[in-house]
Protein backbone atom coordinates (compact mmCIF):
# COMPACT_ATOMS: atom_id res chain seq x y z
CA UNK A 1 0.00 0.00 0.00
CA UNK A 2 2.90 2.42 0.66
CA UNK A 3 3.28 2.62 -3.36
CA UNK A 4 -0.19 4.09 -3.49
CA UNK A 5 0.65 6.48 -1.25
CA UNK A 6 3.67 7.46 -3.09
CA UNK A 7 1.93 7.54 -5.92
CA UNK A 8 -0.45 10.17 -4.73
CA UNK A 9 2.03 12.23 -4.03
CA UNK A 10 3.53 11.83 -7.12
CA UNK A 11 0.61 12.93 -8.94
CA UNK A 12 -0.10 15.72 -6.72
CA UNK A 13 3.64 16.78 -7.09
CA UNK A 14 2.81 16.99 -11.36
CA UNK A 15 -0.52 18.82 -10.61
CA UNK A 16 0.71 21.23 -8.64
CA UNK A 17 3.58 21.66 -11.06
CA UNK A 18 1.16 21.99 -13.91
CA UNK A 19 -1.24 24.65 -12.19
CA UNK A 20 1.88 27.15 -11.31
CA UNK A 21 3.21 26.95 -14.56
CA UNK A 22 0.23 28.92 -15.61
CA UNK A 23 -0.16 28.44 -19.49
CA UNK A 24 -1.31 32.11 -21.28
CA UNK A 25 -3.19 32.06 -24.08
CA UNK A 26 -1.45 31.83 -27.49
CA UNK A 27 -1.07 35.40 -28.89
CA UNK A 28 -3.71 36.32 -31.47
CA UNK A 29 -6.39 33.96 -29.61
CA UNK A 30 -9.54 35.71 -29.21
CA UNK A 31 -11.27 34.98 -25.61
CA UNK A 32 -14.00 32.87 -25.32
CA UNK A 33 -16.95 34.71 -23.18
CA UNK A 34 -17.58 30.93 -22.15
CA UNK A 35 -14.08 30.69 -20.68
CA UNK A 36 -13.14 33.52 -18.35
CA UNK A 37 -10.42 30.55 -16.60
CA UNK A 38 -8.40 30.28 -19.86
CA UNK A 39 -5.18 30.71 -18.77
CA UNK A 40 -5.53 28.61 -15.98
CA UNK A 41 -7.70 26.02 -17.31
CA UNK A 42 -4.56 25.38 -20.67
CA UNK A 43 -2.32 24.64 -17.60
CA UNK A 44 -4.72 21.87 -16.61
CA UNK A 45 -5.22 20.78 -19.98
CA UNK A 46 -1.38 20.46 -20.34
CA UNK A 47 -1.32 18.21 -17.58
CA UNK A 48 -3.75 15.99 -18.68
CA UNK A 49 -2.35 15.55 -22.22
CA UNK A 50 1.16 14.88 -20.56
CA UNK A 51 -0.79 12.39 -18.50
CA UNK A 52 -2.65 10.72 -20.99
CA UNK A 53 0.56 10.70 -22.95
CA UNK A 54 2.96 9.28 -20.79
CA UNK A 55 0.37 6.91 -18.58
CA UNK A 56 -3.26 6.53 -19.98
CA UNK A 57 -2.66 5.68 -23.15
CA UNK A 58 0.44 3.87 -23.00
CA UNK A 59 -1.87 1.45 -20.83
CA UNK A 60 -4.78 1.11 -22.53
CA UNK A 61 -2.45 -0.03 -25.91
CA UNK A 62 -1.42 -2.99 -23.02
CA UNK A 63 -4.58 -3.43 -22.16
CA UNK A 64 -5.91 -3.55 -26.01
CA UNK A 65 -2.70 -5.90 -26.84
CA UNK A 66 -3.43 -8.16 -23.91
CA UNK A 67 -6.77 -8.41 -24.08
CA UNK A 68 -9.08 -9.86 -27.61
CA UNK A 69 -11.83 -7.49 -28.32
CA UNK A 70 -14.64 -9.91 -27.26
CA UNK A 71 -12.82 -9.65 -23.87
CA UNK A 72 -12.79 -5.80 -24.20
CA UNK A 73 -16.35 -5.50 -25.07
CA UNK A 74 -17.90 -7.42 -22.46
CA UNK A 75 -15.98 -5.35 -20.08
CA UNK A 76 -17.27 -2.61 -22.33
CA UNK A 77 -21.33 -3.84 -22.01
CA UNK A 78 -20.86 -4.77 -18.18
CA UNK A 79 -20.20 -1.02 -16.94
CA UNK A 80 -22.35 -0.24 -19.38
CA UNK A 81 -24.97 -2.21 -18.36
CA UNK A 82 -23.84 -1.16 -14.86
CA UNK A 83 -24.67 2.71 -15.69
CA UNK A 84 -28.09 2.06 -17.39
CA UNK A 85 -28.90 1.81 -13.98
CA UNK A 86 -27.96 5.43 -13.20
CA UNK A 87 -29.23 6.35 -16.51
CA UNK A 88 -32.93 5.36 -15.24
CA UNK A 89 -32.83 6.83 -12.17
CA UNK A 90 -31.12 10.35 -13.57
CA UNK A 91 -34.03 10.07 -16.55
CA UNK A 92 -36.96 9.57 -13.84
CA UNK A 93 -35.44 12.66 -12.35
CA UNK A 94 -35.44 14.52 -15.60
CA UNK A 95 -39.33 13.69 -15.59
CA UNK A 96 -38.83 11.43 -18.84
CA UNK A 97 -40.37 8.03 -17.18
CA UNK A 98 -40.95 6.42 -20.66
CA UNK A 99 -36.99 6.73 -21.01
CA UNK A 100 -36.72 5.60 -17.58
CA UNK A 101 -38.90 2.27 -18.19
CA UNK A 102 -36.76 1.76 -21.27
CA UNK A 103 -33.43 1.96 -19.56
CA UNK A 104 -34.70 -0.29 -16.62
CA UNK A 105 -35.85 -2.83 -19.37
CA UNK A 106 -32.68 -2.59 -21.03
CA UNK A 107 -30.78 -3.29 -17.25
CA UNK A 108 -33.43 -6.34 -17.49
CA UNK A 109 -32.94 -7.74 -20.55
CA UNK A 110 -28.82 -7.36 -20.56
CA UNK A 111 -29.09 -8.34 -16.89
CA UNK A 112 -30.48 -11.95 -17.47
CA UNK A 113 -30.28 -12.62 -21.26
CA UNK A 114 -26.85 -10.98 -21.96
CA UNK A 115 -25.17 -13.39 -19.06
CA UNK A 116 -25.05 -10.59 -16.10
CA UNK A 117 -24.47 -7.34 -18.76
CA UNK A 118 -21.67 -9.31 -20.88
CA UNK A 119 -23.53 -8.86 -24.40
CA UNK A 120 -25.98 -6.13 -25.04
CA UNK A 121 -29.01 -7.52 -26.06
CA UNK A 122 -30.99 -4.88 -25.54
CA UNK A 123 -29.71 -2.34 -28.43
CA UNK A 124 -30.51 -4.67 -31.40
CA UNK A 125 -33.63 -5.53 -29.71
CA UNK A 126 -34.47 -1.89 -29.93
CA UNK A 127 -34.16 -0.33 -26.76
CA UNK A 128 -31.65 2.06 -27.35
CA UNK A 129 -28.99 3.17 -24.83
CA UNK A 130 -29.37 6.76 -23.34
CA UNK A 131 -26.43 8.17 -21.31
CA UNK A 132 -27.65 10.34 -18.82
CA UNK A 133 -25.66 12.13 -15.51
CA UNK A 134 -25.97 14.64 -12.71
CA UNK A 135 -24.80 17.47 -14.72
CA UNK A 136 -27.42 16.39 -17.56
CA UNK A 137 -30.29 16.88 -14.91
CA UNK A 138 -29.30 20.03 -13.48
CA UNK A 139 -29.35 21.25 -16.68
CA UNK A 140 -32.52 19.89 -17.38
CA UNK A 141 -33.47 21.10 -14.47
CA UNK A 142 -32.61 25.05 -15.27
CA UNK A 143 -29.55 25.58 -13.66
CA UNK A 144 -27.30 27.74 -15.62
CA UNK A 145 -23.54 25.73 -17.10
CA UNK A 146 -21.25 28.53 -15.25
CA UNK A 147 -18.08 28.80 -16.83
CA UNK A 148 -16.02 26.36 -18.63
CA UNK A 149 -13.58 24.49 -16.65
CA UNK A 150 -10.73 21.74 -17.80
CA UNK A 151 -10.84 19.61 -14.81
CA UNK A 152 -7.30 17.53 -13.63
CA UNK A 153 -7.64 13.62 -14.40
CA UNK A 154 -11.44 14.47 -15.57
CA UNK A 155 -10.78 17.00 -18.63
CA UNK A 156 -13.31 19.24 -20.29
CA UNK A 157 -16.18 20.36 -17.60
CA UNK A 158 -18.12 23.64 -16.90
CA UNK A 159 -19.33 24.84 -12.78
CA UNK A 160 -22.53 22.76 -12.71
CA UNK A 161 -21.09 19.61 -14.44
CA UNK A 162 -17.96 19.65 -11.91
CA UNK A 163 -21.25 19.33 -8.98
CA UNK A 164 -22.72 16.77 -11.51
CA UNK A 165 -19.16 14.29 -11.50
CA UNK A 166 -19.22 14.93 -8.19
CA UNK A 167 -22.09 13.81 -7.48
CA UNK A 168 -21.99 10.89 -9.91
CA UNK A 169 -19.31 9.65 -8.26
CA UNK A 170 -20.43 9.90 -4.45
CA UNK A 171 -23.79 7.60 -5.89
CA UNK A 172 -21.70 5.37 -7.79
CA UNK A 173 -22.05 2.12 -6.13
CA UNK A 174 -18.57 0.40 -7.43
CA UNK A 175 -17.10 3.71 -6.62
CA UNK A 176 -17.73 4.90 -3.18
CA UNK A 177 -19.67 1.93 -1.03
CA UNK A 178 -18.54 -1.74 -2.50
CA UNK A 179 -17.12 -2.59 1.19
CA UNK A 180 -13.94 -4.10 -0.47
CA UNK A 181 -11.53 -1.36 -0.78
CA UNK A 182 -8.70 -3.54 -3.04
CA UNK A 183 -11.50 -4.64 -5.38
CA UNK A 184 -13.24 -1.40 -5.61
CA UNK A 185 -9.79 0.22 -6.30
CA UNK A 186 -9.29 -2.48 -9.15
CA UNK A 187 -12.91 -1.90 -10.67
CA UNK A 188 -11.95 1.88 -10.84
CA UNK A 189 -8.79 1.42 -12.57
CA UNK A 190 -10.62 -0.94 -14.84
CA UNK A 191 -13.25 1.13 -15.45
CA UNK A 192 -11.09 4.47 -16.52
CA UNK A 193 -8.93 2.08 -18.72
CA UNK A 194 -12.44 0.81 -20.41
CA UNK A 195 -13.46 4.35 -20.50
CA UNK A 196 -10.05 5.40 -22.24
CA UNK A 197 -10.46 2.91 -24.68
CA UNK A 198 -13.53 3.45 -26.26
CA UNK A 199 -11.88 7.10 -27.62
CA UNK A 200 -8.42 5.11 -28.73
CA UNK A 201 -9.19 5.84 -31.94
CA UNK A 202 -11.16 9.06 -31.62
CA UNK A 203 -8.19 10.99 -29.87
CA UNK A 204 -5.96 10.09 -32.62
CA UNK A 205 -8.99 11.83 -34.71
CA UNK A 206 -8.73 14.73 -32.75
CA UNK A 207 -5.57 14.97 -32.67
CA UNK A 208 -5.21 15.23 -36.86
CA UNK A 209 -8.60 17.65 -36.74
CA UNK A 210 -7.96 20.57 -34.54
CA UNK A 211 -5.83 23.45 -35.04
CA UNK A 212 -5.56 24.57 -31.48
CA UNK A 213 -6.59 21.46 -29.59
CA UNK A 214 -7.46 23.02 -26.41
CA UNK A 215 -9.92 25.13 -27.61
CA UNK A 216 -11.54 22.90 -30.29
CA UNK A 217 -12.17 20.64 -27.22
CA UNK A 218 -14.18 23.37 -25.39
CA UNK A 219 -16.09 24.69 -28.20
CA UNK A 220 -17.51 20.52 -28.84
CA UNK A 221 -17.77 20.32 -25.10
CA UNK A 222 -20.09 23.48 -24.63
CA UNK A 223 -21.92 22.24 -27.61
CA UNK A 224 -22.47 18.32 -26.70
CA UNK A 225 -23.56 19.30 -23.21
CA UNK A 226 -26.27 21.65 -24.61
CA UNK A 227 -27.32 18.70 -27.17
CA UNK A 228 -27.28 15.88 -24.57
CA UNK A 229 -29.62 17.88 -22.18
CA UNK A 230 -32.12 19.12 -24.90
CA UNK A 231 -32.38 15.54 -26.81
CA UNK A 232 -35.27 13.33 -26.32
CA UNK A 233 -37.37 16.50 -25.27
CA UNK A 234 -39.66 17.45 -27.59
CA UNK A 235 -40.22 20.86 -25.91
CA UNK A 236 -36.37 21.76 -26.34
CA UNK A 237 -35.42 20.97 -29.60
CA UNK A 238 -31.38 21.64 -29.73
CA UNK A 239 -31.20 25.18 -31.07
CA UNK A 240 -29.47 25.02 -34.84
CA UNK A 241 -26.42 27.30 -34.90
CA UNK A 242 -27.26 30.28 -36.45
CA UNK A 243 -24.25 30.94 -39.17
CA UNK A 244 -23.36 34.44 -40.55
CA UNK A 245 -23.49 34.46 -44.28
CA UNK A 246 -20.52 36.35 -45.23
CA UNK A 247 -22.91 37.95 -48.11
CA UNK A 248 -25.58 39.10 -46.41
CA UNK B 1 -55.41 -12.75 -52.03
CA UNK B 2 -52.11 -14.29 -50.58
CA UNK B 3 -50.38 -15.34 -54.19
CA UNK B 4 -51.45 -12.03 -55.51
CA UNK B 5 -49.76 -9.87 -52.49
CA UNK B 6 -46.84 -12.56 -52.93
CA UNK B 7 -46.76 -11.75 -56.98
CA UNK B 8 -46.74 -8.53 -56.41
CA UNK B 9 -44.29 -8.84 -53.68
CA UNK B 10 -42.00 -10.83 -56.57
CA UNK B 11 -42.44 -7.63 -58.62
CA UNK B 12 -41.09 -5.43 -56.49
CA UNK B 13 -38.19 -7.23 -55.77
CA UNK B 14 -37.76 -7.68 -59.59
CA UNK B 15 -38.10 -4.25 -60.37
CA UNK B 16 -35.86 -2.86 -57.18
CA UNK B 17 -33.04 -4.91 -58.47
CA UNK B 18 -33.32 -4.01 -62.62
CA UNK B 19 -33.25 -0.26 -61.17
CA UNK B 20 -30.27 -0.81 -59.06
CA UNK B 21 -28.15 -2.73 -62.09
CA UNK B 22 -29.22 0.49 -63.58
CA UNK B 23 -27.85 2.18 -60.74
CA UNK B 24 -24.68 0.86 -61.07
CA UNK B 25 -23.95 1.13 -65.18
CA UNK B 26 -25.00 5.15 -64.98
CA UNK B 27 -23.99 5.52 -61.22
CA UNK B 28 -26.95 8.30 -61.43
CA UNK B 29 -29.67 6.73 -59.13
CA UNK B 30 -29.03 8.88 -56.01
CA UNK B 31 -32.57 10.46 -55.88
CA UNK B 32 -31.55 14.16 -54.64
CA UNK B 33 -35.59 14.91 -54.79
CA UNK B 34 -36.22 14.89 -50.97
CA UNK B 35 -33.32 15.57 -48.52
CA UNK B 36 -34.19 12.29 -45.96
CA UNK B 37 -33.72 10.39 -49.87
CA UNK B 38 -31.15 11.75 -50.33
CA UNK B 39 -29.17 10.88 -47.19
CA UNK B 40 -30.56 7.25 -47.32
CA UNK B 41 -29.18 6.23 -50.47
CA UNK B 42 -25.80 7.66 -50.31
CA UNK B 43 -25.32 6.30 -46.48
CA UNK B 44 -26.09 2.77 -47.80
CA UNK B 45 -24.02 2.78 -51.10
CA UNK B 46 -20.89 3.87 -48.68
CA UNK B 47 -21.33 1.42 -46.33
CA UNK B 48 -21.88 -1.46 -48.90
CA UNK B 49 -19.32 -0.17 -50.69
CA UNK B 50 -16.75 -0.27 -47.57
CA UNK B 51 -18.30 -3.53 -46.49
CA UNK B 52 -17.58 -4.92 -49.91
CA UNK B 53 -14.32 -3.57 -49.93
CA UNK B 54 -11.08 -5.35 -47.81
CA UNK B 55 -8.43 -2.61 -48.81
CA UNK B 56 -10.99 -0.18 -47.27
CA UNK B 57 -11.34 -1.94 -44.21
CA UNK B 58 -7.62 -2.15 -43.79
CA UNK B 59 -6.99 1.34 -44.20
CA UNK B 60 -5.88 2.04 -47.75
CA UNK B 61 -6.33 5.29 -47.70
CA UNK B 62 -5.98 6.71 -51.33
CA UNK B 63 -9.34 4.06 -51.85
CA UNK B 64 -11.38 5.55 -49.12
CA UNK B 65 -10.88 9.01 -50.38
CA UNK B 66 -11.96 7.63 -54.09
CA UNK B 67 -14.76 6.72 -52.28
CA UNK B 68 -15.35 9.84 -50.46
CA UNK B 69 -14.55 11.75 -53.25
CA UNK B 70 -17.04 9.34 -56.13
CA UNK B 71 -20.01 8.78 -53.44
CA UNK B 72 -20.02 11.89 -50.87
CA UNK B 73 -18.33 15.10 -52.36
CA UNK B 74 -21.21 15.23 -54.90
CA UNK B 75 -23.85 15.59 -52.68
CA UNK B 76 -22.01 17.90 -50.70
CA UNK B 77 -21.69 21.93 -50.39
CA UNK B 78 -18.30 22.41 -49.39
CA UNK B 79 -18.11 25.89 -50.48
CA UNK B 80 -21.14 26.99 -48.36
CA UNK B 81 -18.97 24.75 -45.38
CA UNK B 82 -16.14 27.22 -46.05
CA UNK B 83 -18.07 30.35 -45.98
CA UNK B 84 -19.77 29.58 -43.02
CA UNK B 85 -16.73 28.02 -40.90
CA UNK B 86 -15.01 31.32 -42.09
CA UNK B 87 -17.81 33.67 -41.74
CA UNK B 88 -17.12 37.30 -42.22
CA UNK B 89 -13.16 36.47 -42.83
CA UNK B 90 -14.74 35.43 -45.87
CA UNK B 91 -14.14 38.68 -47.82
CA UNK B 92 -10.91 39.01 -46.70
CA UNK B 93 -9.26 35.96 -48.71
CA UNK B 94 -8.89 36.55 -52.58
CA UNK B 95 -10.69 33.99 -55.04
CA UNK B 96 -7.61 32.29 -55.10
CA UNK B 97 -7.45 31.52 -51.54
CA UNK B 98 -10.95 30.93 -51.24
CA UNK B 99 -10.61 27.93 -53.64
CA UNK B 100 -6.96 27.20 -51.53
CA UNK B 101 -9.75 27.13 -48.52
CA UNK B 102 -12.54 25.13 -50.02
CA UNK B 103 -10.06 22.32 -51.00
CA UNK B 104 -7.55 22.37 -48.50
CA UNK B 105 -10.46 22.40 -45.72
CA UNK B 106 -12.37 18.96 -47.69
CA UNK B 107 -9.20 17.53 -47.64
CA UNK B 108 -8.53 17.82 -44.12
CA UNK B 109 -12.28 16.68 -42.83
CA UNK B 110 -11.68 13.75 -45.72
CA UNK B 111 -8.30 12.85 -44.01
CA UNK B 112 -9.78 13.24 -40.41
CA UNK B 113 -13.14 11.16 -40.96
CA UNK B 114 -11.14 8.18 -43.20
CA UNK B 115 -10.15 6.84 -40.38
CA UNK B 116 -13.81 6.61 -39.13
CA UNK B 117 -15.27 5.14 -42.71
CA UNK B 118 -12.82 2.14 -42.47
CA UNK B 119 -14.31 1.69 -39.04
CA UNK B 120 -17.44 0.61 -40.39
CA UNK B 121 -18.28 -3.15 -40.24
CA UNK B 122 -21.35 -4.43 -38.36
CA UNK B 123 -23.15 -1.03 -37.52
CA UNK B 124 -26.51 -0.18 -38.82
CA UNK B 125 -28.43 3.74 -39.42
CA UNK B 126 -31.07 4.40 -37.78
CA UNK B 127 -33.13 7.03 -39.63
CA UNK B 128 -35.14 9.17 -37.53
CA UNK B 129 -38.90 10.67 -39.06
CA UNK B 130 -37.91 14.11 -40.95
CA UNK B 131 -39.66 17.20 -39.58
CA UNK B 132 -39.88 19.87 -42.23
CA UNK B 133 -42.27 21.69 -44.21
CA UNK B 134 -42.20 20.67 -48.29
CA UNK B 135 -41.42 23.98 -48.96
CA UNK B 136 -38.33 23.73 -46.42
CA UNK B 137 -35.05 25.06 -47.89
CA UNK B 138 -33.09 23.96 -45.44
CA UNK B 139 -33.48 20.81 -43.44
CA UNK B 140 -31.85 18.73 -40.95
CA UNK B 141 -31.73 14.96 -41.31
CA UNK B 142 -30.87 12.76 -38.52
CA UNK B 143 -29.82 9.85 -38.15
CA UNK B 144 -27.99 7.01 -35.58
CA UNK B 145 -25.00 4.62 -35.84
CA UNK B 146 -25.89 1.95 -33.98
CA UNK B 147 -22.64 -0.52 -33.59
CA UNK B 148 -20.29 -1.38 -31.00
CA UNK B 149 -20.40 0.83 -27.82
CA UNK B 150 -22.59 3.75 -27.37
CA UNK B 151 -25.05 4.63 -30.35
CA UNK B 152 -23.51 7.96 -32.40
CA UNK B 153 -26.09 10.47 -33.39
CA UNK B 154 -25.17 11.54 -36.97
CA UNK B 155 -27.32 14.80 -38.12
CA UNK B 156 -26.96 16.41 -41.48
CA UNK B 157 -27.52 19.92 -42.46
CA UNK B 158 -28.72 20.23 -45.93
CA UNK B 159 -30.02 22.82 -48.68
CA UNK B 160 -31.95 23.36 -51.67
CA UNK B 161 -29.92 24.24 -54.40
CA UNK B 162 -30.57 24.07 -58.25
CA UNK B 163 -28.50 21.13 -58.62
CA UNK B 164 -30.86 19.45 -56.09
CA UNK B 165 -30.25 19.25 -52.00
CA UNK B 166 -26.46 19.10 -50.76
CA UNK B 167 -24.87 18.82 -47.34
CA UNK B 168 -23.20 21.77 -45.72
CA UNK B 169 -22.94 20.44 -42.17
CA UNK B 170 -22.82 17.41 -40.08
CA UNK B 171 -23.42 16.38 -36.44
CA UNK B 172 -21.48 14.17 -34.68
CA UNK B 173 -22.51 13.61 -31.47
CA UNK B 174 -24.26 17.01 -30.63
CA UNK B 175 -21.65 19.15 -32.23
CA UNK B 176 -22.16 20.73 -35.46
CA UNK B 177 -18.92 20.82 -37.98
CA UNK B 178 -19.12 24.25 -38.84
CA UNK B 179 -19.52 25.92 -35.42
CA UNK B 180 -16.69 23.72 -34.31
CA UNK B 181 -14.63 25.08 -36.78
CA UNK B 182 -15.64 28.78 -36.81
CA UNK B 183 -13.18 29.56 -33.32
CA UNK B 184 -10.12 27.48 -35.04
CA UNK B 185 -10.06 29.72 -38.11
CA UNK B 186 -11.09 33.01 -36.36
CA UNK B 187 -7.92 32.39 -34.27
CA UNK B 188 -5.80 31.33 -36.67
CA UNK B 189 -6.84 34.44 -39.06
CA UNK B 190 -6.28 37.08 -36.27
CA UNK B 191 -2.81 35.16 -35.77
CA UNK B 192 -1.38 34.61 -38.72
CA UNK B 193 -3.91 36.25 -41.31
CA UNK B 194 -5.37 34.13 -44.05
CA UNK B 195 -2.20 33.71 -45.69
CA UNK B 196 -1.41 31.34 -42.32
CA UNK B 197 -4.51 29.20 -42.20
CA UNK B 198 -4.45 28.02 -46.29
CA UNK B 199 -0.68 27.03 -45.21
CA UNK B 200 -1.48 25.64 -41.71
CA UNK B 201 -4.13 23.41 -43.16
CA UNK B 202 -1.77 22.70 -46.30
CA UNK B 203 1.06 21.38 -44.06
CA UNK B 204 -1.71 19.55 -41.56
CA UNK B 205 -2.85 17.72 -44.56
CA UNK B 206 0.62 16.95 -46.12
CA UNK B 207 1.53 15.50 -42.51
CA UNK B 208 -1.59 13.79 -41.98
CA UNK B 209 -1.00 12.14 -45.33
CA UNK B 210 2.71 11.31 -44.37
CA UNK B 211 1.23 9.48 -41.60
CA UNK B 212 0.26 5.60 -41.38
CA UNK B 213 -2.73 4.40 -41.28
CA UNK B 214 -4.31 4.39 -37.27
CA UNK B 215 -5.31 0.29 -38.05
Amino acid sequence: MQWLAKCKRLVLLGLVAGMVGCASIPAGVEPSPHDPWEPFNRSVFEFNEGLDAYLLKPVVAGYRFVLPEFVRDGIYNFFSNYSDIYTALQNLLQGKPDYAFSDLMRVVVNTTFGLGGLIDMATPGGLPKHKEDWGQTFGVWGIPSGPYVVLPFFGPSNVRDTFGTAADMESDYLFRLLPDVALRNSITGLRVVNARNTYYEAGDLLDGAAIDKYSFMRDAYIQRREYQINEGREDREPLMPVYENPYE
Amino acid sequence: MKTHKTIQKYFAVLLSSLLLIAGGVSAQAVDQSTPDGLIKTVVSEVMASVKSDPEIQKGNIPRIVDLVEKKIVPYTDMRRTTEMAMGPNWKKATPEQQTQLISEFKNLLIRTYSGALSQLRDQTIQFKPLRAAPDDKEVVVKTVVIGRGDPIPLDYRLEKTSNGWKVYDMNIMGVWLVEAYRNQFANQISQNGVEGLVKFLQDRNKQLAAAKPAN
